[in-house]
């Protein structure tokens, strides 16, 4: 090899490193042209937004006040209702998934690939999506709600969990295996108080989510506040939209908090 | 002490001892369950009645119906679109906003309304803006880009904003004695350290915008999401899995595609 075959610029990524990457930053640019070129956008629209919104806001105050204990209060029970039995239902599900998708746990790369496929189809679908279908089989209403906040929260749920029972320390498990304990006992006695804090505060996460999701559920009619929203939404009384918008902030603030306090002290 | 001491002399103490605490867990769960359940008025049978009637949808969304390819293929195209343009210019909000809201960068007087900005665009549902944005700007695609605009702001921008808390800060003070400009420390200090855990964070947000631009439709904001509705409005229920099988397909594309490019970077 001569001296002059060798490369006397300094280079940090490899020839086939810069190409993959010039292809990256080809395919963003492209993408974003092609959208911005053929996106239906009404430009009038945009320039109008401003006085749109500044309008929008002076229907809305002040605030309708009446509006919450008659009837926003009730619904607001409802959603937190629909978050938590939704969040409830979601374990009866996640758990054996989850279990289902634990490499360690269960050896069999079919099942686990099958589990997978569950916890990842109930997560692509939107919680709307799922209260449309839920509504088509129980009719407009609650129980169309929880269903939704259930199955969608199946994918996440069960996803964490499984990734928590794969990360635990297989000395236990191996000790309890080696006095003969049986299946149930393995899962109960090892690995459980190994996942526990890992499964609170995944639930709890999801709570909180949760109780984000099922307060726009309503929109489509499966109950909750969102009826409320849809319902003053449509007869224009802005006052009342604004209302049950900062009650909606109020109540997802609030459940934050609670959501970080618990896992405060449990963990 | 004593206690465990007196007791390990004849029989071992039951290291399995059972946590009062998951139990009296478990007796308020139940409880709850009954009490909302009576107050929603949720009974068996309506439920058990609900799954019967599954077999009567299944059996009318099955054979997909792709025969309405063009219809289906503009709702696609518009997802596509809103999501492209709202995730490129809410990643390069958030990446302002981020290192606004960066305690190590920025004093308190401006990262304090900074986060409260980020905690106000991640507090509320995109559907929520969404209708807020649907009343400024009409039906259609741009009320879609604007809400997820506004919903990448909530969720990239505290991450950013994380990430540039974690920096090493050796290169800034060294890059800084040089006498550099407060960009040049941005440019050649923060964000080499960064750059990788950016791009994770985008791609990450391109697939959740993916996700998003499928359902803002439902209020009007553009894209599958109102194709989707209008299904089922008309309970055009072989369609409306037809376009639900499209949704999983681009997710998946999007998900494999954003992989992609983490194995790049």
């Amino acid at each position: 090899m001569t001296t002059s075959s060798i490369d006397l610029e300094w280079k940090r990524f490899t020839l086939q490193e810069r190409i993959s990457r010039f292809a990256v930053y080809l395919v963003i640019v492209v993408s974003l042209v092609w959208s911005w070129q053929s996106v239906e956008v009404i430009e009038e629209f945009l320039y109008d937004a401003p006085e749109q919104l500044l309008d929008m806001f002076q229907r809305m105050t002040p605030l309708d006040y009446a509006f919450y204990p008659s009837s926003i209060h009730d619904a607001l029970i409802e959603t937190l209702h629909i978050a938590t039995l939704g969040t409830l239902i979601t374990l009866i599900f996640a758990v054996p998934l989850a279990l289902l998708n634990a490499p360690n746990i269960t050896p069999s790369k079919t099942l686990n690939w099958i589990a997978q496929f569950f916890l990842v189809a109930t997560r692509s679908i939107n919680s709307l999506v799922w209260a449309l279908l839920f509504i088509a089989l129980f009719g407009p209403g609650v129980i169309a709600g929880i269903m939704a906040i259930a199955i969608r929260s199946i994918g996440f749920v069960g996803k964490l969990l499984s990734e928590a029972l794969a990360e635990v320390n297989m000395g236990t498990i191996e000790a309890l295996k080696a006095t003969g304990a049986p299946w149930g006992s393995i899962l109960v006695k090892g690995y459980w108080p190994q996942v526990m804090p890992a499964f609170y505060s995944i639930v709890l996460f999801r709570w909180d989510i949760n109780v984000r999701e099922s307060a726009v559920l309503g929109l489509v009619g499966a109950g909750g506040i969102g009826v409320v929203l849809n319902d003053a939404q449509n007869l224009f009384q802005w006052q009342k939209v604004a209302m049950v918008l900062v009650s909606i902030f109020a109540v997802v603030i609030v459940a934050e908090i609670v959501a970080i306090q618990i896992r405060k002290r449990l963990i | 002490m004593d206690g465990l001491a007196k007791s390990s002399t004849r029989h071992a103490v039951n290291p399995f001892k059972a946590s009062l605490l998951n139990r009296a867990l478990w007796v308020v769960v139940i409880a709850y369950i009954f009490y909302s359940a009576s107050s929603l008025g949720l009974s068996l049978e309506r439920i058990l009645l609900g799954f019967s009637e599954s077999e009567r949808l299944l059996t009318r969304m099955f054979p997909p119906d792709f025969s309405r390819v063009g219809l289906l293929m503009d709702g696609v195209a518009e997802s596509l679109q809103i999501a492209i343009i709202s995730s490129f210019f809410g990643i390069v909000i958030s990446l302002f906003i981020g290192l606004l809201a960066a305690r190590n960068m920025m004093p308190i007087m401006i990262t304090a309304p900074v986060r409260a900005f980020i905690a106000l665009c991640r507090s509320f549902h995109p559907v929520i803006i969404a209708i807020i944005f649907v009343k400024a700007v009409g039906f259609g695609a741009l009320a879609g880009i604007l809400t997820l605009i506004f919903a990448s702001i909530g969720f990239i921008a505290k991450l950013f904003a994380e990430a540039i808390e974690e920096i090493s800060f050796n290169s800034v003070e060294a890059i800084k004695a040089t006498g550099a400009s407060f960009f040049s420390v941005i440019i050649y200090a923060v964000m080499p350290q960064v750059f990788t855990r950016f791009i994770g964070f985008a791609s990450y947000q391109l697939d959740s915008n993916l996700r998003n631009s499928t359902m803002v439709g439902i209020v009007g904001a553009g894209g599958l999401g109102g194709t989707l509705f209008s299904a089922f409005q008309r309970f055009d229920y072989d369609f409306v899995s037809a376009i639900l099988i499209t949704i999983i397909a681009i997710i998946l594309v999007g998900e494999m595609l954003s992989n992609l490019v983490r194995r790049i970077f």
